[in-house]
Parts: C-alpha cells; sequence; structure tokens
C-alpha cells in the first residue's frame, strides 16, 4: 500500500472517520496561484489601449482587475489562455513567451 | 384515514411525490412517464403540492437539479424512462456520488433503435453499477408504498443514497389499479421531514465533490458507498416492520416469496412478469405440480442471502429477464447464479430471455418455462440460455 501523506489526513483515522462525501472550504483566484501553468504571458500596452474592458469581460478565470481605466492582470492566477489578447480589438495585448527557470 | 382510489401507475408514482411532501421537482417529460410528471404539475398548480416545479432542458439537466436542491437540504423527486435514464447517466453516478437521496421513478422502457416504447427493463440495468438502489415493483400499490420506503431509508444520516424506483411501461404506468392512499398526516407521521447533516449554503459556502488523489479517500469513498448499501439492505427489513404497523399493509421484504418453499421448479423473475407467473403458479398448483416464484423486489443492494436460502432446495430454477446483456445473457440470471455459487447446495439454473420490447409475456409462455425446468429437473440436457418467443429457431453456432 501507498505511503499515506500525513498532510492530507490531519484528523482521520481511517473510511469510517471521513465525512460521506468531500466537502472543503473553497478558496477564490486569492487562495489559488495558478499563475505557475502559463506558456505565454499576456502583457497589456497601456498606452494603446482605449479601456473598452473586453478583455476584463471575456477573461474566464477573473484573472482582469480594472485600475484606472486599465486593465491590470493578475499574473499569480492567470493561466495564459489568451483570450483577452483574442478579443482586443486594438491588438494591446501581446501574448509572451514564459520564460522558466 | 386513507383512501382508496382507481389509479394508474404513473399517477401513483405522482401520489407519492406529493404524499412525500417533496419540495423540488425538476421534470423533462417522456414517454411512457409524461402523465407522473403532468399530474405533479397539476398538484402544484392547484396549490395542493408547495413545491417548486422546475422545468429543465433535458434529462442530464433535471438530475443536476435533484442533485444540487438535495444537496441544499431539500427533499427532491423526478421521473424519467429509456432514453431520459440512459441521457442521466453521468448524473446517476455524480447523486451516490455526492450522496444525495433523490428519489426517481423510472418506467422500465426499450431503448432504441428500433423504436419502442414498450416494457423492457435494459434502460434501468444499464444503470446497475451508479450507485442508486433499485426496486422493482409489480403492482401500483407497491409503487407507492416503495417511494415511501425509499425516502424513509435512503434519507437515513449513514445511507444518503438515491433510489430508482422501477416500473413497467404501460403494463403498471397506464393500468389502473385500486390503491390505497394514506392521507398526507399518515405519511407524515411515518416519514420525518428531510434534515441532513452537511447542507450547501449561500451564509457559510463550502465547495462539494472535490478532488480525492489516490492515496487519499477516493477508495474510501467508494467503500463508504457500498457499506451504506449493506446498511440500506438491513434497514429496508426493519422499516417494513414498521411501515406495516403504520399502514396496516405489508410492504414486503428483499425478495418475495410465492408458493416457492416446498417447490421443485423456481421461476426468478421481476416487475410484470412476476405478477402473470403468481397466477401460473396457482394454476400449475392446482393442477398438482409442485412450481414457485422468487421475486426480487430489490435489485440493488443485492438480496443474496435471502436468494440462497429461498432457491437453495429447488431442484431447477428458472430466471427469466426482460433484459439483455449483449454477448451474454440477462443480467439477473448472471447475478442469481454468481449468489448461488456460495450457497450449500447449488440447484441447475437455465436463464430465459423473454418480453423484450415489451413482447407480451402470457400465461402459456410462463407455462412453458416451468415445462422446460421439469426438464432441468430430471437432468435433461439443453440450452443454459433461451431466448423465449422467438419468431424463428436460435442459431446454433460451431
Amino acid at each position: 500500500m501507498a505511503k499515506m501523506d500525513k498532510d492530507v489526513r490531519p484528523e482521520y483515522r481511517d473510511w469510517r472517520d471521513i465525512p460521506l462525501t468531500p466537502i472543503c472550504n473553497f478558496s477564490t483566484i486569492h487562495g489559488n496561484p495558478t499563475g505557475s501553468w502559463r506558456t505565454f504571458k499576456p502583457i497589456v500596452d497601456v498606452e494603446t489601449c482605449t479601456g473598452c474592458s473586453l478583455c476584463w469581460q471575456n477573461c474566464p478565470d477573473n484573472a482582469i482587475f480594472w485600475v484606472e481605466d486599465h486593465p491590470e492582470i493578475r499574473y499569480t492566477h492567470c493561466k495564459g489562455c489568451g483570450i483577452c489578447a483574442n478579443e482586443c480589438p486594438v491588438d494591446a495585448i501581446e501574448m509572451e513567451l514564459e520564460v522558466k527557470v | 384515514m386513507s383512501t382508496k382510489k382507481v389509479i394508474t401507475g404513473n399517477y401513483t408514482a405522482a401520489y407519492g411525490a406529493l404524499l412525500c411532501r417533496a419540495e423540488v421537482v425538476p421534470a423533462y417529460p417522456i414517454t411512457p412517464q409524461t402523465t407522473v410528471v403532468e399530474k405533479i404539475a397539476e398538484f402544484v398548480a392547484t396549490g395542493e403540492m408547495e413545491s417548486q416545479y422546475i422545468k429543465v432542458e433535458s434529462e442530464h439537466s433535471a438530475m443536476a437539479a435533484c442533485i444540487s436542491a438535495a444537496l441544499t437540504g431539500v427533499r427532491t423527486f423526478t421521473a424519467t424512462s429509456a432514453h431520459g435514464l440512459v441521457l442521466m447517466h453521468e448524473m446517476l453516478h455524480w447523486a451516490a456520488g455526492a450522496r444525495t437521496p433523490v428519489v426517481m421513478a423510472n418506467i422500465n422502457r426499450a431503448l432504441a433503435p428500433p423504436w419502442s416504447v414498450w416494457a423492457d427493463h435494459t434502460d434501468s440495468m444499464s444503470q446497475r453499477d451508479t450507485g442508486w438502489l433499485q426496486f422493482y415493483c409489480s403492482s401500483n400499490q407497491e409503487v407507492l408504498d416503495t417511494i415511501i420506503m425509499a425516502y424513509k431509508v435512503c434519507e437515513q444520516p449513514d445511507i444518503m443514497l438515491p433510489a430508482m424506483v422501477n416500473l413497467d411501461a404501460f403494463i403498471l404506468s397506464h393500468t389502473s389499479e385500486v390503491v390505497e392512499v394514506p392521507d398526507r398526516e399518515e405519511v407524515d407521521a411515518f416519514l420525518p421531514q428531510f434534515d441532513p447533516e452537511q447542507i450547501l449554503d449561500v451564509d457559510d459556502p463550502k465547495s462539494f465533490g472535490t478532488l480525492a488523489f489516490p492515496h487519499s479517500w477516493f477508495m474510501e469513498w467508494r467503500y463508504k458507498i457500498q457499506h451504506a448499501h449493506d446498511l440500506a439492505a438491513k434497514r429496508l427489513v426493519e422499516e417494513a416492520r414498521g411501515f406495516e404497523k403504520h399502514f396496516g399493509r405489508p410492504w414486503g421484504g428483499l425478495i418475495e416469496e410465492y408458493r416457492s418453499r416446498d417447490a421443485e421448479t423456481i421461476l426468478v423473475t421481476m416487475s410484470t412478469i412476476a405478477s402473470t407467473t403468481k397466477d401460473v403458479v396457482d394454476d400449475l398448483r392446482d393442477k398438482g405440480r409442485k412450481v414457485g416464484l422468487v421475486r426480487p423486489r430489490v435489485f440493488r443492494p443485492f438480496p443474496r442471502s435471502d436468494l440462497r436460502e429461498a432457491l437453495v432446495h429447488a431442484k431447477a430454477v428458472g430466471v427469466a429477464d426482460r433484459s439483455h446483456t449483449f454477448g451474454y445473457e440477462g443480467p439477473l440470471f448472471t447475478e442469481v447464479k454468481g449468489a448461488m455459487y456460495g450457497a450449500d447446495r447449488r440447484p441447475p439454473m437455465v436463464g430465459f430471455t423473454v418480453g423484450i420490447g415489451g413482447r407480451d409475456v402470457l400465461d402459456t409462455t410462463i407455462v412453458g418455462l416451468f415445462d422446460r425446468l421439469d426438464q432441468v429437473a430430471d437432468g435433461e440436457e439443453g440450452k443454459e440460455v433461451t431466448w423465449i418467443d422467438l419468431i424463428g429457431p436460435e442459431a446454433e453456432v460451431d
């Protein structure tokens, strides 16, 4: 049998102690950093941006925040799907290859 | 006080939802289930039933809505049939895995192509492994009583599993019978309010049904479903005693034994074929033949030890399936044989595939099955599985 990871079963002895189905507290983008999944990184050119907010509206993960009439991408959460760059009508978002160290 | 009503199987199922005070009913119509949800819609429209009736866009959505509603702590009911049931397939697994005690009437109907709206158990048999309790009814009264019993047992905190109450298309769904319908207070006194320990609550949000890793609890959660089925088998028997005391009529056990205790040949079959078989057993008994019927009423949890005790003494056992596992045989036959492997004595057994696509299973057909069982009891060689009333001979494959 595989060795159990102590971290994932803090108070459970065996199957009799676990609830009927997995139930847990959920987290928002603030608690679930997924930025390391990215292959391409969206970079906003604030000069070109017209502030139309299409990128903000279309981000499927709410990784774009609206700050002073411009989008601000939270890289701790953005997975780099590129929808924002694709939707931008003035090509103000460039997808750059991530350089992993 | 109960009232005697002359109602169809479908209306009976709707009365089941009414009497058990199902609070959310997501519904999508399909022949021959339609009049179940039509009747519930009428109950809701007239104010007789205080329920959220959700007109969903598919059966997959109907079950998704049932699961979500059940997670918030309300009693849910829905009904479906055939293609509707198999479209729910993914959500049926989810309902059991999320431990939501949804109760659903399924009108057993064949699957297309070719199109057929008539009685056949292929729809529910193909959902056998989803974790649902499965009941097969042979009268309208049994439909009503089983819906009450399903909520009673499935909502218990250590069980929390969904239940499917099956009834044969048209033979029960559209046939009127006398049904003793208890009043709502009588059912209230037997069936407590649904009060689950964990609920989905917007004021205390939690994530349900999250990820489980190979080393941490997925397998244990599956074992808990098996354990709950074991408990359900025991509770059904216990609660049946309370049911009889409360309503003044028996609910029955996991199986029904009809004149089979001293029988030499026994037919095992479910649902309405079993009702016809009772008449045949009476006729043949009058003629001095020692025949009997054993009817599994609960298919999941499977009544393994009950069947062993009921069949161990027989000289021959036949199992008549109203469905067929292509490439093998009738699923009930497989499972009854499997159960008998561990019995003290293994009677010779044969399987019959009958009534597929709603083909009538007449008394004369059933007499033929008992004739064949006499041959098996006498040790005559013959086919292990036979398609009954097939037009043309079965082919021999060398």
